[in-house]
């Protein structure tokens, strides 16, 4: 079985220590030089930015979050033994851990380092699919002899530069694709490098609840529970066909995945799907003009970013959550795309109006999805909505002025509500 | 209940019933189809609380009854039984299970009660009167085109059936439109039909009721209410709930100074069309028509995939005028005209375009331009 030491990157026959610098720190894998496609997740990586900042706060606990709806954004690990987890109400945080450090987040420094490390990955590979500002899968096929190095000593490379020069830690999730990379990487955290070969698979995953599956939610929980399906050994009894006709096309997905197949590339430029805002009030609230003025604020961010990046949607979507959390969404088809905070704006109105809960409400956001090119937006006008033309004249004439003197020097009247 | 009754005659009954059933429903027995025999005949009805069915067929009764079963798994059965065979339907009381037999084919299907169905209330009609198949066909064909499938926009999701006055006389007219483009189509007015209120049928509605018009020697039964719409045959009553909504003012949409007018052969046309359309991949393809005096040319220039022209010999008389319009409404809107040239009228690269057939005025389509 080939291992390497994670501190000298040495690469040895079987040991439990590494026989070039008697570190204990090794990963030891009979594919451990075949496999390619990995996951690198940051460990609790806004706290351990802080903490690289703050060096008195070493060992006490961090918990990074806030507001006054605040939940818990990250728990550095010492928070973490005392129960905080992410997504935590903050006064839950507060009962289990009273001496918690509370950071409100810094997300410009968050995102600094978060680009350090991502060009530090672009020294690897162009291949690199960022998840968010603290992971990214990776897939290094076709690099050994670039960089003299099969894939997992360039990986355990990367952490440690990241931990000496960035002072943060990460974790490596390394396996045949991206599902497994993805397990594979919590499995031996914090500052872990964890591997699934293709021949363990099967029984890897064989007592494996369904819910590991990324994209497996609460809803799609409930729906697999209800077909008796918790664990990967209970897909696997499933009919591929009578999967799909159950699930639709995530049957077939969990049909592969089951099987520990996922042929999803990594790719660094997945396209933009959908263009969405969204805001949590201070208090509920069921006031229509409040609302209002939340709908308009809202479509027009989501018109701001459209035309950024030269897109149009084709749908418009409202999204709204009840004071118990259940969340409400209504979309309908535009027969011509649009990036026009005006008609995304009127059509999100109408979806608002043609719904019978009046609320209250404590979060608002609306949405365009179904892109096209900004080139095809808005190019047929409403006969049935004279007044339209007028607005988008408006609206294009308002872009104008605001490019040239900055966002505040005009706004709706309906904005201020 | 027990009846027995011929193969085809029974397809044809469940298969107007199992397309009116939602395919997705939450109430059990929406899903199923009410068998009722008595007489010498059997009655299949189906809804789904906005449409109902009704489908009369001659059927030997040797046990008077009625139940429910699943609407598609009857239907799928009968399709699948061989062309001319005599299908017998039995009810078991005691098992709740409906028999299905043909040959040596034999079926057993769960039923639910006939109690729970729900019928239809009967609605005050306020208008009565009849219409030949074809004419009806040739109101909501050529309409329904245009029917919006904006959600949000529901009193356009259909066709807005009413009396219009067109130079002087009372017509029956239909209307449809999302806005972009719209098609008003107008018959004479049947007796009886004065004073129909207006409706807006519903675009599923609109697809149920083409199942009946096929036959050209067919006369309709229509009957109007504010809220209901019903057509008959002597076989067949459809019955719909119409849109609650107001359909807008379309008359300040179709455009009368328009002056501009070019005259070309539809079929080619279109033809013409949806070659240059092809090289774009776009959903909503922009053609561009460029007018000079007896020479149309059509382009598509789509910057990632290619470039595309035509040209076509017309009939234009006036000045030079470059229009885009989206393919697929050009399309649509050409295939309507069937047996004269297509006239189309302009008026400036940024206002609504009218077509009509010829020098017919009972059929005319706005179309909105599109930037290019």
């Amino acid at each position: 079985m080939t291992a390497l030491c994670r501190d000298c990157l040495t690469l040895f026959d079987t040991g439990s220590r590494c026989p070039a610098c008697r570190s204990p720190r090794i990963v030891a894998h009979s594919e451990l030089c075949e496999l390619s496609i990995a996951h690198m997740d940051c460990d609790a990586f806004y706290a351990s930015v802080e903490k690289r900042d703050r060096p008195e706060l070493a060992d006490k606990p961090v918990i990074i979050g806030g507001g006054r709806r605040g939940v818990v954004s990250t728990a550095c690990y010492v928070a973490r033994i005392r129960g905080v987890r992410s997504a935590m109400p903050m006064f839950q945080a507060l009962k289990l851990c009273p001496d918690a450090v509370v950071l409100k987040p810094r997300m410009a420094l968050y995102a600094e380092v978060s680009k350090q490390i991502r060009a530090m990955m672009e020294d690897l590979t162009p291949a690199i699919e960022p998840l968010s500002l603290d992971e990214a899968f990776i897939d290094l096929n076709g690099t050994a002899r670039l960089h003299g190095a099969p894939p997992a000593v360039m990986l355990a490379r990367l952490v440690k530069r990241m931990k000496s020069e960035l002072g943060v830690t990460g974790s490596i999730g390394l396996s045949h694709n991206k599902f497994l990379a993805k397990i594979a990487s919590d499995l031996d955290k914090p500052n872990g490098f964890a591997v699934i070969g293709a021949a363990e698979t099967p029984n890897f995953l064989h007592d494996k609840p369904v819910r590991l599956i990324w994209g497996v939610g609460q809803a799609t929980q409930s729906s697999l529970d209800a077909a008796g399906i918790h664990t990967f050994a209970d897909l696997l009894r499933w009919d591929r066909r009578d999967l799909h006709d159950r699930f639709g096309s995530m049957g077939e997905r969990l049909w592969h995945l089951a099987r520990g197949q996922d042929q999803r590339r990594v790719s660094a430029r997945n396209p933009v799907k959908s263009i969405s805002n969204e805001t949590t009030f201070h208090t509920d609230t069921a006031d229509p003009d409040l609302l209002d003025g939340h709908l308009w604020r809202m479509a027009e961010k989501v018109a701001d970013r459209a035309k950024a990046k030269d897109l149009a949607g084709r749908v418009v979507t409202l999204k709204l959550k009840r004071a118990d959390h259940r969340l409400i969404t209504r979309r309908t088809h535009l027969p011509i795309a649009t990036q026009l905070a005006d008609k995304i704006y009127h059509t999100a109105r109408t979806l608002h109006e043609t719904l019978a809960d009046k609320g209250p409400f404590r979060l608002l956001g609306v949405g365009i999805s179904e892109l096209v090119p900004g080139a095809q937006a808005d190019l047929t006008s409403d006969f049935l909505d004279p007044g339209a033309e007028q607005r988008k004249r408006a609206e294009r004439a308002t872009d104008a002025i605001r490019a040239r003197f900055g966002a505040e020097a005009i706004v709706k009247g309906r904005s201020l509500r | 209940m027990k009846l027995s009754i011929e193969r085809g005659a029974l397809l044809k009954a469940v298969s107007q019933a199992q397309s009116v059933v939602e395919r997705r429903n939450t109430i059990p027995i929406l899903a199923n189809v009410l068998i009722e025999a008595e007489g010498d005949q059997a009655q299949f009805r189906a809804t789904d609380l906005d449409i109902e069915v009704v489908d009369k067929a001659p059927a030997k009764v040797e046990r008077a009854g009625a139940t429910t079963v699943s609407a598609v798994t009857l239907h799928e059965i009968v399709r699948k039984l061989p062309d001319g065979a005599l299908v017998t339907l039995s009810d078991d009381m005691t098992s709740g299970r409906l028999t299905v037999e043909a040959g040596r084919s034999h079926f057993s299907l769960a039923t639910l009660p006939k109690e729970d169905f729900p019928v239809m209330a009967s609605s005050e009609y306020s208008s009565n009167y009849t219409i030949p198949a074809p004419v009806l066909r040739r109101l909501f064909d050529k309409s329904k085109f245009a029917i919006s499938t904006e959600e949000t926009r529901y009193y356009l999701n259909g066709v807005y059936l009413h009396v219009a006055d067109a130079d002087g006389a009372q017509v029956l007219r239909c209307v449809a439109t999302d806005g972009h483009r719209l098609a008003r189509i107008d018959a004479g007015l049947p007796t009886g039909a004065e004073g129909m209120p207006g409706v807006i049928v519903p675009r599923k509605t609109v697809g149920e009721l083409r199942k009946l018009l096929d036959d050209d020697e067919m006369e309709i039964a229509v009957s109007v209410s504010e809220t209901k719409i019903r057509f008959a045959t002597p076989d067949i009553i459809l019955t719909s709930k119409v849109i609650d909504g107001t359909f807008p003012d379309y008359t300040r949409v179709i455009p009368t100074g328009n002056t501009r007018k070019l005259e070309v052969d539809a079929n080619e046309f279109a033809k013409a069309v949806d070659r240059v359309a092809t090289v774009s991949s776009e959903r909503s393809r922009a053609v561009k028509l460029s007018l000079e005096e007896d020479r149309l040319v059509l382009s598509v220039n789509a910057p990632d995939s290619g470039a595309a022209e035509e040209e076509l010999v017309v009939a234009y008389g006036d000045e030079r005028l470059e229009i885009g319009f989206n393919a697929k409404y050009l399309l649509e809107i050409a295939s309507q005209v069937d047996r004269e040239n297509a006239v189309f009228l302009f008026n400036s690269a940024g206002d609504p375009t009218l077509m009509r057939e010829g020098t017919d005025t009972s059929a005319v389509y706005v179309v909105m331009p599109m930037r290019v």
